[in-house]
């Protein structure tokens, strides 16, 4: 009953964006990417991302999807300062099984950082894998936390009717190149398309899209 | 339980290996040695081993700042970590804190959430001869009687 209540709590959230698969903010767990799983593929998105930051030194870049040899080296070889969160990982270990963790109570152990803290965020795809309400909270909390100015790389399935998609683990080869690794098939919660991304990041003060033949769509959003 | 400061002997006087807290000791305080450190037990408050290696093992949970030569991770760490050259973050550890390093390995599948700092440590250049200083004597050398019309 109790775990009933929390869901639907968790459920009510930010209207206009439809959602997919079944309700909850816990996601699936994934398997491990192997070394050979990763595929190398030109990233016009990341390529942007390092063009505005290129010249600059000690930044502080924010990677959402969790540490990584690859990504901790090439920012940190730019002389930047990188900040890991492993944001899907943080929200398995918050399901401690008896209660769905409540979007507030998640926000306030996670991403909690000073207004304008960083310089860059790659956020990847895991803003496809939060339900509504936790989407909503988790870009505001980014609007806050990034500088005026600075940018956010997203990816997201541009598959708008698939009711499972590849996750993926994405490393950083060069400024042009990432490597790739499809984790498995898993459920969004949301199905973006362009509209439904221009609403959601509302609040930034610019997108730009680049959709790439793998469908995979890279959003790279300006503070 | 201590909560006293606890040093060890320095590798010299105590022998080869390194010092080790077992899975089932609980320290609470300050600790600093001189000689490399395996912790599998519990340490909450401080530990500095300036010029050697902690090894936190699988079992090894540690709630405190550590700063030390070179740091293995194999359990949880809960703390900002200084390890002079090198830190070394295995696949079934977890890191919560802010390391500063002048290198760092991760395993894939370590959880981590903090910043990381790359600080290059720069060996100090061998003094370099100073160049012989010009003799300094001073030379007159009459200006030609330049013809003034």
């Amino acid at each position: 009953m109790l775990r009933e209540r929390l869901r639907g709590l968790i459920q009510s959230g930010s209207p206009g964006l439809p959602a997919a698969g079944e309700p909850g903010i816990v996601p699936a767990p994934v398997r491990a990417s192997r070394p050979e799983d990763f595929v190398s593929r030109h990233s016009n998105g990341l390529d942007q991302f390092f063009s505005y930051i290129k010249g600059e030194s000690a930044l502080s870049i924010l990677d959402l999807a969790g540490v990584n040899q690859a990504n901790v080296s090439f920012i940190t070889n730019l002389g930047h300062r990188i900040y890991s969160e492993d944001f899907l990982r943080s929200l398995q270990l918050a399901d401690n099984g008896d209660a769905l963790p409540r979007v507030d109570t998640f926000l306030s152990q996670n991403l909690t950082h000073a207004d304008g803290a960083f310089d860059g965020v790659l956020v990847w795809d895991v803003l496809e894998y939060l339900s509504a309400p936790l989407l909503a909270a988790t870009v505001e909390r980014l609007h806050r936390i990034v500088k005026p100015g600075s940018y956010l790389l997203a990816v997201f399935q541009a598959h708008e009717k698939a009711q499972s998609v590849p996750q993926y683990s994405f490393r950083i080869q060069d400024s042009k190149t990432l490597l790739v690794a499809d984790r498995g098939l898993r459920k969004p919660e949301q199905i973006f398309n362009n509209r439904s991304l221009e609403k959601l990041f509302q609040e930034f003060e610019s997108l730009k899209f680049f959709l790439a033949r793998d469908k995979l769509r890279e959003v790279i959003v300006r503070r | 339980m201590s909560t006293a400061p606890i040093r060890t002997a320095p590798e010299s006087e105590s022998g080869k290996g390194a010092a080790s807290i077992g899975k089932s000791v609980t320290v609470k305080g300050q600790i600093f040695s001189r000689e490399d450190l395996i912790v599998d037990g519990e340490i909450e408050g401080a530990i500095e081993l300036n010029d050697h290696r902690l090894t936190v093992g699988p079992n090894g949970r540690v709630r405190a700042g550590i700063k030390a030569r070179e740091i293995v991770v194999l359990g949880t760490i809960d703390g900002n970590v200084e390890a002079l050259d090198k830190i070394d973050i295995r696949k079934d550890a977890k890191l919560v804190g802010d390391i500063k390093t002048a290198r760092i390995i991760i395993e894939d599948g370590a959880y981590f959430k903090g910043s990381i700092d790359i600080v290059k440590n720069e060996q100090p250049k061998p003094a370099q001869p100073r160049p012989q200083a010009a003799a300094a004597t001073a030379t007159y050398a009459p200006v030609p009687n330049s013809a003034v019309k």
